[in-house]
């Protein structure tokens, strides 16, 4: 993976420094909140309901051991000994003292990580494929592009006060496992007629109050003319952004506004003067830099492939992790592994200190020192030899790391919700936990196959309900917590966006409305239909009557 | 009281005066006018003894940045800090057009945001008032390296950086 040089080192450094002189002069009362505000922000640090909340960016997901293990470190030694990883690839705290933050970020820096633009109206954390650079179906490896953009992102003097933040996220495989189309930027790696490299761009997707898919404004941008490109949408967007509504400043609502062939436009012409800029402008040579940080680890070749054939026979435990938690390798011999963070025991996403030491480990023994954090709140072992899978699989249960459930129903994807978030208006991990202990059955879920179920506390959508096959957006109604539930949602290649089932239910009925929908589906199916083809088959209407009725 | 830092040092005697739109324009001295003063009198305007720049603020037309590049001084405005137009109005000037007088911040400006504004080519900050500008310029060194460049510097990617 990418390693800091002098230059990035320094970098880090120098703003822990800023940081610390930021914070001490906030407490010394020569910067107000308004004043400190963005500058906290930026650094990653919310104020929350009942403390601070400090996240940490992990860049595209990747994570060597010696940096989970000092997430591990401030989870106990600052926080209540666990962390949360969000949708975004980021990982956060939910009580760290904010006077502790510029030594947190200082132990971060350590271990070549950073808080920087987290939060704030600024380009944020690029997101990417847990896959990217073993999948099966990837067309290249998108991570040295992240890497490129993060740096080019990173304290941005132009783009540091944006109308609002601004998320890219960039995949180089068929599948779309970053949700590109519903992010402000997403950027989809892929090869021309001429075996050429370049991306797909979209802009102005997004979750949130507005939910819209991206819409595509240039079909394919050489790869070399990444940075100009991005440098001219974010200049459009900056200059012509809204500023005077904060619900309206995102860049998918001047998109909407100017209709995305106007935008196009005005970005192309825009790129017409940055394309050419020497400041910008990659050469072969960095590109390959960048490539060589990512080299291929050291393979065993020669692994045999029926090392666990045995065992998928004999121990049907072993054969449900399998089939769910683990996915197909490029490398003969290999598969990558997901590690559930979706134990019933705790909160989606949330991992306690010593598991996040334990998957170091792990990472150390089986998979190169290297883990991943994915969009689904999950992690991810990418490089592990078949021969040493069961190994893996009975260190992980011990952890609580095994739970075979990865895309089916108990897999959801959570937002912390009421319990902590200052912006909620309804619990979610509660409701997940309800929804969890009615479909506790893993060979019913196993059944119901690839079910994905998004739960936001309030319209935000941090928990990305509208994308979810099954969402459930938490309401308040005159002070007590409700649910909406949409079907049909997807941020995968065939994105769309939920639509209501009906009116919200009260929250002790989520659970019961959730097996109201799950019967109808089994019931409709045909064949191995998944959830969302048989809804986009037969429409909400059996399901309302069944919901309702 | 003028607070001004002008490339990076204290400047006590600031010979120009903003002459807001109601007012008169004196006969003498370095002033600045608005924008839109400056096209709707322009000619009388050209006529008096004394300097002239023009101020602007985040709505003004970036296609229209040409028309400045005679001017000795552009006024970029920051009616608030978040309000990070005005940082492509001072780059486009810098890196596209080659303007190399004084643009100087107003407004909002504070020590924590000079910085980037400097990176973006302004090199002249009238500091809010309540705030000391001698502690401004601290902000300055806190960064010996960036990944974006200072104005016409190349982008320090992985393969150029010595």
């Amino acid at each position: 993976m990418y390693q800091y040089d002098q230059y990035d080192q320094q970098l880090v450094d120098e703003r822990v420094a800023q940081y610390r002189d930021q914070t001490k002069r906030y407490l010394a009362g020569e910067l107000s909140e308004d004043e400190f505000r963005p500058l906290r922000l930026q650094n990653g640090l919310y104020i929350q309901r009942h403390a601070p909340m400090l996240r940490v960016s992990i860049p595209y997901g990747l994570l060597a051991s010696a940096q989970l293990r000092t997430l591990a470190h401030i989870a106990r030694t600052y926080d209540k000994g666990y962390g949360h990883f969000s949708t975004r690839q980021n990982i956060q705290y939910n009580w760290p003292p904010l006077e502790s933050v510029p030594d947190i970020l200082a132990d971060l820096a350590k271990v070549e990580m950073h808080a920087i633009q987290t939060s704030g109206n600024c380009i944020r954390n690029v997101t990417s494929d847990q896959f990217a650079g073993v999948a099966e179906d990837e067309v290249e490896d998108p991570r040295p592009y992240c890497e490129m953009i993060r740096q080019w992102a990173t304290l941005h003097p132009e783009f540091a006060y944006l109308p609002r933040k601004f998320k890219i996220a960039v995949t180089g495989s068929e599948r779309d496992r970053a949700a590109t189309q519903v992010h402000d930027i997403g950027l989809q790696l892929q090869r021309n007629a001429a075996g050429e490299l370049g991306f797909r761009v979209l802009v102005g997707g997004g979750l949130g109050r507005t939910p819209i898919i991206g819409e595509v404004i240039r079909e394919f941008l050489p790869e070399k003319d990444i940075l100009t490109y991005l440098d001219a949408i974010l200049r459009v967007y900056n200059l012509r952004g809204r500023r005077d509504n904060m619900y309206k400043a995102r860049i998918k609502i001047l998109v909407k506004a100017m209709g995305p062939e106007a935008f196009a436009d005005a970005v192309e012409k825009e790129w017409q003067h940055t394309r050419s800029d020497p400041a910008l402008q990659l050469e072969d040579a960095d590109i390959a830099r960048f490539r060589n940080q990512f080299p291929l680890p050291a393979y065993r070749t020669g692994i045999d492939a029926s090392a666990v054939d045995g065992l998928l026979s004999d121990n049907a435990s072993f054969k449900r992790w399998y089939t769910r938690n683990t996915v197909g390798h490029r490398q003969p011999g290999y598969r990558s592994v997901v590690v559930s963070l979706k134990s019933s025991a705790q909160a989606p996403g949330d991992a306690t200190d010593t598991q996040m030491e334990a998957v170091a480990d792990l990472a150390e023994r089986y998979s190169f020192g290297e883990a991943r954090v994915t969009h689904q709140q999950n992690l991810v072992l990418a490089d592990v030899a078949l021969d040493e899978l069961e190994a893996l699989w009975r260190a992980l249960d011990a952890e609580d790391l095994a739970t075979p459930n990865v895309g089916t129903l108990s897999d959801m994807i959570c937002c912390p919700g009421l319990d902590f978030c200052s912006l909620a208006n309804a619990g979610s991990i509660d409701v997940a936990s309800d929804i969890n202990q009615r479909f506790d059955d893993l060979d019913y879920l196993y059944d119901l196959g690839e079910l994905r179920v998004n739960l936001s506390g309030c319209m935000n959508g941090c928990g990305h309900h509208t994308v979810g096959h099954i969402g459930i957006l938490g309401v308040d109604k005159k002070g007590e917590e409700f649910y909406q539930i949409t079907l049909g949602g997807s941020s995968a290649n065939d994105a769309s966006l939920g639509d209501r089932l009906g009116p919200a239910v009260s929250k002790d009925k989520v659970a019961d409305t959730m097996e109201a929908i799950i019967h109808t589906y089994t019931e409709l199916r045909e064949g191995e239909e998944s959830f969302l083809d048989t809804y986009r088959r037969v429409g909400m209407k059996p399901f309302k009557e069944r919901a309702y009725g | 009281m003028v607070n001004l830092i002008r490339e990076r040092a204290l400047v006590a005697d600031d010979p120009w005066l903003h002459i807001a739109d109601e007012d008169p324009v004196p006969a003498d001295g370095d002033i600045t006018v608005s924008w839109q003063r400056w096209q709707e009198e322009k000619d009388q305007l050209g006529t008096r003894n004394g300097r002239l720049g023009v101020r602007l603020d985040g709505d003004f037309p970036v296609e229209e940045l040409d028309t400045l590049l005679e001017l000795p001084l552009i006024v970029v405005h920051f009616p608030a800090f978040k309000d990070g137009r005005c940082y492509s109005h001072a780059r486009l000037l810098r890196a596209r057009h080659d303007y190399d007088g004084e643009i100087r911040a107003t407004g909002d400006v504070l020590r924590d945001q000079v910085a980037y504004m400097e990176r973006c080519g302004i090199n002249a900050f009238e500091i809010r008032e309540d705030r000391a500008a001698e502690d401004a310029l601290r902000a300055f060194d806190e960064f010996s390296v960036d990944y974006q460049g200072r104005s016409n510097r190349a982008f320090p990617l992985q393969a150029r950086r010595a």
